[in-house]
């Protein structure tokens, strides 16, 4: 660069006016009228003009003026030429001015700036103002932006409209323009902010409002969500073409709020279509839609859990009515019931895992439906005996029954497991259950492996303590049969023979674990005391220190009966033999004379009886011939009696437990609240009532609900025995006494 | 005398309006000759003359005799009161010791001046800690057997009465009529017992709006709560 003193300084005058005259040619090519383009001396020269003007000795060193031109050039430039031009157009083309001098533009101040660079490096560096493309920046923003701003975002909206209407718009138009707007921030999102996205957003917000209103009334529950489905994909695909990335979330917001939250009662609770609907009738897509949609709103899933909860519980509740109606009308439907729930259960979990992904929400659901109905009384059944006598019935075919195969009977087992969660009273169930299973293992055939895969499989749910004893029952019949082949080997050792001829066999039971059961001083026939007494010799001899109590209620006897046809086998209980054996020695006995003989109750006499003379077969004559027994009867062996088969069973009708299994579980009850109540105070020392209360029926719900007014009476009884006292202050709390 | 479990024979009750025959008038002239004497010896000789020869304590004839001379009705409140100054153990009796002690602690020797000690006593025993301790005494006292622990329900009607009816009217009638009407409760600990007492203090009465069937009030409460609301609606 030549030195500066072999020249004239340049005036500002004069270095303005070749400023502007490059400015002018400048204007011609980015407009695109026909203009040559810069060479490269003529581009340098510009530059020279602007450095020399800056090292000029003072006082024409001319930068400041320089800066204060540079600003001016293009502010005249927007006020004069862009602001005009886009303020005469309308709509679309608007938007295409705008997007066509904001590029101009940029090229504008790029331009200039390479001209005016030299101030870029030292005046500008040196007095910290803003740099040249702010300078040009903020021009434009404040000449032009600010504006016509207004007037950009309303044609904006519209387009938007438009195609939300379904027209085509151009897209990359709208892109352009709307970046606009994010550059115009300069740094900070503020402007496309303020002056669009809010506006955007409240038109959003309007639209979706009026079509979620028309919707709502027009369409069916799955055609609404297929729309909203179509309306939220379409305003994504309208962010990824022209919207800022910011605006997404709060976009989507919007459109689920109005399309989803708002009318969301309104839409899940449609008659006809809405999710009771949709559930009833297997609509498995629609249904995971809704999951899709409502699971993508923060707590948006619960009016639908809700819904799907109430309608659980109504399905429940019918079949309980259907049964309760059956019930009236003498048809005892319990176990169709049963099975009717557990199928249910399969059919709305199946909707859990599938269309709900599982969600905790609805597994939640299921369970609260299931325990409002899973406890409601049929008929005067709780739902823990219908469910235990729906074990024993499905354990009893399957024994009688081979050809079912295990693994229906598994899929049943864990079906009921699953049931007796829902149950509140599980200790009922249990009693029942073992009442019932005492039965099957002393009475009929059962399956060693089913009963035992139940077990374990209620033991894995409820703990050790749910099925000890029921283990312990089936482990005894276990050790029975090895008890037997001892017993007859000892029989054949020791040469007594069988007694009389007599086969027998003994099954004994651990007392702890099998109900309880009343023994009798029945008098035995000769024969049968034979059999006992050799085996309690035998046992004698096994073990020490346990005592044997004959519980003749619950064997069993095969007898021959010689009737004058032909001899028929008779399968009967002890008591009904010991009656039978009398007749061995006289023709004909009265009632009175066999009470005295055997030792009976009258109760149990009664029944013998009534199934030996007045039942289906009457292998006793009685007299008189009345339908029932009373004390003045007398009988007589029927010698005449015969019948085709040649072996006849014989039942005796069972005594109805269900008031004492009832009255038991109320008994242990008792005991473990008691327990329960002083276990924790034990380890509290003082508690207030209300938390004392709480934390028992916490501690007690794994096995039943208790009732708090009984744990009320149990306290009181408590504090009568000298366990727990009233604090002297306060009377409702307790403190333990030690 | 509070009446005794259904157990004893019952004694009739002798005519609070009587003026009764000269062995137990008011104020009998052997006490009062012996007045200069010591006065253990004159509360002894008080004694003898209520007590029965062979047992040598107060047995419930002596005692009804003893309610005539202070002209108190056979079921009033102040015998039972001065029984729980006594601190007497067995109703219907009282020996020689508690006899003392009561005497002494009313500062009387004479049946005069046991009388007149009276109104003193029962001011005495309705301050609030002294009446705690006698409602519950009240209970204690009729406990005849050994490890008996509950009062049958015509007993503590009666007791009702007697110890809470000048005070609390209402509440005892209406409690009285439920208790004879239910039919889950035979028989009253000393929990339900002291829970009348808090019941009559602390619960407004009839409205008993502060009563909170959630708090620990002895579920007879609760039971005779649901019972005179169902009544009043």
């Amino acid at each position: 660069m030549s030195s500066s003193q072999s020249r004239e300084p340049i005036t500002i005058e004069d270095g303005f006016k070749l400023i502007d005259a490059a400015v002018t040619k400048l204007t011609r090519i980015i407009e695109g009228k026909p203009e040559p383009p810069f060479l490269p001396e003529e581009y340098i020269g510009n530059y020279t003009i602007v450095y020399n003007m800056c090292i000029q000795k003072p006082p024409h060193d001319s930068s400041g003026p320089l800066y204060e031109k540079y600003g001016a050039i293009l502010q005249a430039y927007d006020k004069l030429t862009i602001l005009p031009s886009i303020m005469e157009k309308h709509d679309e083309y608007m938007l295409r001015e705008v997007s066509r001098w904001w590029e101009i533009n940029k090229i504008m101040v790029r331009w200039l700036s390479h001209f005016f660079y030299y101030l870029d490096r030292y005046y500008i560096a040196r007095n910290g103002i803003p740099s040249l493309t702010v300078v040009g920046m903020t021009c434009f923003r404040d000449h032009v932006y600010e504006k016509v701003h207004f007037n950009v975002k309303q044609v904006v909206i519209a387009l938007i409209h438009k195609e939300r209407e379904g027209q085509q718009i151009d897209r990359a138009l709208l892109k352009n323009v709307l970046d606009l707007f994010v550059q115009n921030g300069m740094g900070n999102m503020e402007r496309y902010e303020k002056d669009f996205e809010d506006f955007f957003l409240t038109e959003t917000n309007s639209y979706y409002s009026r079509k979620a209103s028309s919707w709502i009334q027009e369409d069916s529950c799955p055609e609404y969500m297929i729309k909203a489905e179509e309306s939220l994909k379409k305003e994504k695909e309208r962010v990824s073409h022209y919207l800022h990335s910011d605006t997404e979330p709060k976009l989507v917001a919007n459109v689920q709020t109005n399309l989803l939250v708002l009318v969301a009662k309104q839409l899940l609770e449609k008659e006809n279509s809405g999710c009771s609907a949709l559930l009833r009738d297997d609509k498995t897509d629609d249904l995971s839609r809704m999951y899709r949609l409502y699971h993508a709103i923060p707590q948006g899933l619960e009016p639908v859990a809700v819904a799907f909860r109430l309608h659980v519980t109504a399905e429940g509740n019918s079949l309980i009515k259907q049964a309760e109606d059956a019930a009236t009308s003498g048809i005892v439907e319990e176990q169709v019931l049963v099975r009717k729930i557990i199928d249910l259960h399969d059919k709305y979990m199946a909707y859990v895992t599938d269309c709900f992904q599982n969600h905790t929400l609805f597994h939640k659901s299921l369970k609260e439906a299931f325990e409002i109905f899973c406890n409601k009384k049929v008929a005067g059944s709780s739902s823990a005996e219908m469910l235990a006598t729906f074990c024993d019935n499905v354990f009893k075919k399957a024994a009688n029954d081979k050809s079912n195969d295990d693994s229906t009977i598994e899929s049943t087992i864990d079906n009921v497991v699953k049931l007796l969660d829902y149950i509140s009273d599980k200790d009922l169930f249990a009693e029942f259950y073992r009442k019932k299973l005492a039965r099957r293992l002393l009475f009929g055939k059962f399956s060693d492996d089913h009963e035992r895969s139940i077990l374990t499989k209620l033991k894995g749910q409820f703990g050790g303590q749910f099925t000890s004893k029921m283990e312990g029952m089936v482990t005894d019949m276990q050790l029975g049969k090895d008890q037997q082949t001892g017993f007859e080997e000892y029989l054949k050792n020791a040469n007594t023979g069988k007694p009389k001829g007599v086969d027998f066999t003994v099954t004994v039971l651990t007392t702890g674990f099998w109900p309880s059961y009343k023994t009798s001083d029945l008098n035995l026939p000769l024969e049968m005391v034979n059999c006992i007494e050799s085996f309690k010799a035998y046992y004698e001899i096994k073990t020490k220190h346990r005592r044997l109590m004959w519980i003749y209620s619950l064997g069993n006897c095969n007898l021959t009966a010689r009737f004058d046809a032909k001899p028929i086998e008779l399968i009967v209980s002890t008591y009904q033999a010991a009656v039978l054996c009398a007749f061995n020695h006289t023709e004909r006995l009265t009632y009175q004379e066999l009470i005295d003989q055997l030792n009976l109750s009258h109760e149990d006499l009664v029944r013998v009886l009534h199934s030996l003379s007045c039942a289906k077969y009457k292998f006793l004559k009685k007299e008189p011939a009345s339908k029932t027994i009373s004390k003045t009867d007398s009988f007589e062996f029927n010698s005449k009696f015969t019948d085709k088969m040649r072996r006849i069973k014989v039942p005796l009708p069972p005594v109805d437990d269900r008031k004492k299994v009832v009255e038991d579980v109320d008994k242990d009850r008792r005991y473990a609240i008691d327990a329960s109540l002083v276990r924790i105070m034990k380890s509290r020392k003082v508690l207030p009532h209300q938390q004392l209360v709480s934390e028992c029926v916490e501690q007690l719900s794994r096995m039943f609900k208790p009732d708090i007014k009984m744990i009320k009476k149990r306290i009181e009884d408590l504090i009568t025995r000298d366990y727990l006292e009233r604090d002297t202050e306060n009377p409702n709390t307790f403190k333990y006494v030690a | 005398m509070p009446p005794r479990s259904a157990s004893k024979p019952s004694k009739k009750r002798s005519n609070p309006d009587s003026v009764t025959s000269s062995a137990t008038g008011p104020v009998p002239s052997a006490s009062s000759k012996k007045k200069a004497s010591k006065e253990v010896d004159g509360t002894d000789k008080l004694f003898d003359k209520y007590a029965n020869a062979s047992s040598g304590v107060i047995d419930p004839e002596g005692i009804e005799k003893l309610c005539s001379s202070l002209e108190v009705p056979h079921t009033d409140i102040r015998i039972l009161m001065l029984a729980w100054r006594m601190k007497a153990e067995r109703q219907g009796y009282f020996t020689k010791g508690e006899w003392r002690i009561g005497l002494k602690a009313l500062k009387v020797d004479t049946i005069g001046k046991l009388k007149k000690a009276l109104p003193e006593l029962e001011k005495e025993v309705r301050e609030p800690l002294n009446f705690r301790d006698f409602y519950a005494y009240a209970f204690q006292y009729c406990l005849t057997e050994d490890k008996q622990k509950f009062l049958d329900t015509e007993t503590i009607c009666q007791l009702l009465d007697m110890v809470l009816g000048s005070t609390f009217r209402a509440q005892v009638d209406y409690l009285i009529d439920y208790l004879k009407i239910q039919k889950d409760y035979k028989v009253i600990s000393m929990d339900q017992w002291r829970g009348f007492c808090r019941f009559c203090n602390e619960i407004s009465f009839p409205d008993m709006t502060n009563y909170n069937l959630e708090l620990a009030w002895p579920s007879i409460l609760d039971d005779f709560f649901e019972w005179l609301r169902e009544k009043q609606a």
